[in-house]
């Protein structure tokens, strides 16, 4: 092979002392960048240090509060006495259930009208599927409105117009699914394909039967995926309703808390983290049985 | 118009059974979906009754919030706007500082929740779980355990953050170390290269930009779980917050309300700019 053969003609010293210094300007800049941006951070964290009160001392006489704190946690539960230890930890457990099947309710129920409601707005948030410009942008607006402001405002406010109780919570809970599923809906929708809508307008068929028949059965595999996703936050969102007097468990942990009812708090924690990980696991296995594989 | 179907059925009598049931697939097909929606359709109705939804609570709620909303406009701090701003400020600080320390406690525990750098199974399962089971526990009572431990202000809420996030990070990050090529660690470990020198050299180059984004969307979110925790005492503009509402100064709320959305667009479009620069692409 003559071209393996050949020499590479070696580069003209001035040359190659000019790409040479090329890539060190290169790399300069590169570090100078680098370098600047984490300065930037430092001085953003130190300003942000002095904001929020941070003390080196503070925290240092925090540490041993800190693991005393979560050793008090720790229920003592013998070996032989394993039993009524347990019943003893858990002496609230047929009334902590009655709250968390509440919360799981008012999460159920604000993911239910959060998704109609959201699922509707989707379509008119659509681009591709509303051609009045400013409803697309007024309804847009609106979602982000709704995610924005976070669930615990809404719910704050809802108590004094509702009263007490869950169904403060269960309406918090829906606004901000309506902002955060009508987002994500209208993404979907913007992606669907619109042959079908067509297909269905030449029939003389108006906006809302086009969204139904041309629209609807194209994305509701993906709206169910997110509704459920979406459920399975809004129990993260429920459980700390009863924190403001919105219902559920929340209150009875908040109770246990500022109350320093060090046992009560762990077992609380414990049926709130158990019940979070099945519905993770139970909305999984659903989300991949309807839209297979790969799911987001 | 009436006639399609039965026209379609008509003709579906003379095909062969196979293709029939196709057309006409019969009632047990639809039992399944039929009845999951009843399911659904009785549980809800079920809660609706359970938390006292009737058409006089919900009217009168909602003629109570139109009052509300009209008390709100227009917004106005009524001379508070210097302390809101404050608060407001103390807010992003406490995100800034919980996105970090959150982020770094979280890298060393990423590492032994990857599968391609931790070797041991029952270390790497266990360490996942256990991030699973944190995630579970909601930045609010992080934030309340955290008031207790260190007593009111900002620096439970840093506290709060960094606890949530940690959890989160640990395994967004060890997902991220999973999903690189093994290739750059396999150069590495051809030279001579020790363990740490794999993962500082052929792994961490190729994470990083990932890392960093999602620092940056955790930040963005965080500059929202911020405003709140202020309600349980945990710093920032929460109390003022709860606070207003509760004593009914509408129009400080309002005003707050504006403020944090100003707030939290501008941090929106700040980490946006930043991811761009920073990853080049949308990520």
């Amino acid at each position: 092979m003559p071209i393996m053969a050949q020499r590479i003609p070696a580069l003209a010293p001035e040359r190659a002392a000019a790409i040479r210094a090329a890539y060190a300007d290169v790399q300069r800049a590169k570090r100078l960048r680098t370098l600047g941006g984490l300065a930037l951070l430092a001085f953003a964290c130190l300003i942000a240090a002095w904001m929020a009160e941070v003390s080196p001392a503070k925290f240092a006489e925090g540490i041993p509060r800190f693991f005393n704190y979560f050793a008090n946690l720790v229920p003592k539960i013998g070996f032989a006495t394993f039993a009524t230890d347990m019943a003893e930890w858990y002496w609230g457990f047929s009334r902590w259930m009655r709250l968390l099947f509440d919360t799981i309710l008012i999460a159920y129920t604000g993911t239910i009208i959060g998704a109609l409601i959201g699922g509707y707005l989707s379509f008119v948030a659509a681009e591709t599927l509303t051609q009045t410009k400013w409803l697309v942008f007024v309804t847009r607006r609106f979602l982000e409105f709704c995610r924005t402001v976070p669930e615990i405002v809404f719910a704050l406010i809802f108590i004094v117009a509702f009263g007490l109780g869950p169904l403060p919570g269960v309406m918090a809970i829906a606004i901000h699914t309506i902002g955060a599923l009508g987002k994500l809906f209208s993404e979907v929708n913007e992606n669907a394909s619109l042959k079908p809508v067509e297909g269905v307008m030449s029939t003389g068929a108006g906006w809302h039967a086009a969204m139904i028949f041309g629209v609807l059965p194209q994305v509701l595999p993906n709206f169910v995926s997110y509704a459920l996703l979406r459920f399975e936050m809004n129990i993260r969102g429920a459980a700390v309703m009863g924190f403001v007097g919105a219902g559920g468990i929340g209150q009875e942990l908040v109770t246990a808390i500022r109350q320093f009812y060090y046992t009560d708090i762990s077992a609380i924690l414990i049926l709130i983290i158990a019940t979070v990980m099945l519905v993770d696991i139970g909305t999984e296995k659903l989300r991949h049985m309807i839209v297979g594989e790969g799911a987001h | 118009m009436a006639g399609i179907r039965t026209v379609l059925l008509d003709r579906a009598r003379g095909l062969p059974p196979e293709h029939q049931a196709l057309i006409h697939p019969g009632w047990r097909r639809h039992l399944v979906p039929f009845g999951v929606v009843f399911a659904l359709v009785a549980l809800f109705v079920f809660a609706l009754d359970r938390f006292g939804f009737t058409f006089a609570r919900i009217f009168g709620g909602i003629e109570q919030l139109g009052w509300i909303i009209y008390f709100m406009v227009p917004p106005n701090a009524e001379g508070q706007f210097l302390f809101f701003a404050r608060a407001l400020g103390e807010t992003v600080a406490i995100a800034l500082l919980g996105t970090l320390i959150g982020a770094i406690l979280a890298f060393p525990l990423s590492l032994l929740a990857a599968r391609n750098v931790m070797t041991n199974r029952i270390v790497q399962f266990m360490s996942r779980r256990t991030f699973d089971a944190v995630r579970g526990i909601d930045t609010l009572i992080w934030a309340l355990i955290y008031v207790n431990v260190v007593g009111l202000g900002p620096f439970a809420g840093v506290l709060a953050i960094a606890s949530s996030d940690m959890a989160g990070f640990a395994k967004i990050f060890s997902e991220a170390m999973e999903a690189t090529e093994g290739k750059a660690s396999e150069g590495v470990r051809s030279t001579g290269g020790r363990r740490s020198a794999e993962i500082a050299f052929g792994l961490l180059p190729q994470v990083m930009p990932v890392l960093i984004s999602q620092v940056l969307y955790f930040f963005e979110s965080n500059t929202r779980s911020a405003t709140i925790i202020g309600i349980v005492g945990a710093g920032g503009i929460g109390l003022y917050l709860s606070d207003t509402i509760r004593t009914g100064e509408w129009q400080q709320v309002s005003m707050l309300i504006l403020m944090i959305l100003v707030v939290v667009s501008v941090i929106d479009v700040i980490s946006t700019r930043l991811r761009f620069a920073i990853i080049g692409k949308r990520g």
